[in-house]
């Protein structure tokens, strides 16, 4: 019974907050429906004894997902008010599409029936008195090793993927090469200039090493120096 | 216990509203690709409520290597959203034709 009335609760509200993400109007909060929605499934999939992936959706995509949305949505300086013109336009295909794909969904959902062999036919038993996650461990990392590790490998193309994606090479950002400085000698850099009794220093600066034929010398001052980075 | 034909008719709700949501949001690529998350879902959904109707573990795991690739698809495609971006100044999906395709 309690089982029961959780499970409409969180069908509802999941339910609801799915439509919420789709017909928002600011995209924040779809991001902030999208992890009310997840949490939600999380919860179907605890009643539905699938501890561990429940555990997992609420880690990787609340964690992870949804704040990758929320930076983005929030990183864009778009105008996100301009970009829902012409909802009313599609609405109708949209909804008429949706509605024929739902229908056909019942009309699957009403005609199949289990197959008489269905309980023989099992892949990998759930084994009794065993918690979902050990069962599905020794699933993962015996049986499917090489799925598993063929996932680890799509994620990690995923992350270089996108990495060189937004890379920008800064030409602002002083990069340090080791080898300039340890050909460095005193006798480029220092020079001993002859000064004239209480005259004090004319101009506070300090030498640069002699620059590499490319690089233009630039006896930089201390503000200058910022906007004249060592070539490389 | 819930029976298994609750959990198809959430997941086909949900699927649904996905398809919905990418024609409603024709523009905005961003609430397109949270509309594949929760088309994703819905598949997950599916998955995990056979796996548990059939008592066969072999559900969850594909469930699993789903949400997988629904996470380094959701990387992927934020990565191209801000590229985009950072060149056109704009992510409105109807003016992406650079590839003239």
């Amino acid at each position: 019974m309690i089982t029961m009335i959780a499970f409409y609760v969180f069908a509802a509200i999941l339910i609801a907050s799915a439509t919420l993400v789709v017909s928002a109007r600011n995209p924040v909060h779809s991001v902030l429906f999208l992890i009310l929605a997840f949490f939600n499934a999380a919860g179907l999939f605890l009643l539905s004894g699938a501890e561990f992936l429940a555990m997992i959706l609420v880690i990787v995509y609340v964690g992870a997902v949804a704040v990758l949305f929320l930076f983005v949505v929030m990183m864009l300086d778009v105008n996100f008010v301009a970009m829902r013109e012409g909802v009313q336009r599609y609405a109708p295909i949209g909804a008429t599409i949706g509605l024929v794909l739902f229908v056909e969904l019942l009309m699957v959902m009403g005609a199949w029936r289990y197959a008489p062999s269905v309980s023989v036919l099992r892949a990998a038993p759930a084994p009794a008195n065993v918690s979902n996650t050990a069962a599905l461990g020794e699933l993962i990392y015996t049986h499917d090793i090489l799925l598993f590790q063929l996932a680890g490998m799509v994620l990690l193309v995923a992350m270089i993927g996108a990495i060189v994606l937004t890379l920008r090479d800064r030409t602002i950002s002083r990069r340090q090469v080791i080898a300039r400085q340890v050909a460095r000698r005193a006798e480029t850099t220092l020079e001993l200039v002859p000064m004239a009794l209480d005259a004090g220093v004319p101009v506070p600066s300090f030498r640069r090493p002699l620059p590499e034929p490319v690089a233009s010398p630039e006896p930089a001052s201390h503000h200058g120096a910022l906007h004249h980075g060592e070539e490389h | 216990m819930i029976g298994l034909g609750h959990y198809l008719v959430v997941s086909a709700i949900l699927l649904v509203l996905g398809v919905f949501g990418i024609f409603l949001n024709r523009k905005n690529i961003i609430i397109i690709l949270m509309s594949i998350e929760l088309i994703l879902l819905a598949v997950n959904i599916n998955l995990v409520a056979f796996s548990a109707a059939l008592g066969d573990l072999v559900g969850q795991v594909f469930a699993m290597f789903v949400l997988t690739v629904a996470a380094a698809e959701a990387a992927i495609g934020l990565a191209i959203v801000v590229i985009y971006f950072r060149n056109r100044g704009s992510i409105e999906v109807e003016d992406v034709n650079l590839m003239r395709g």
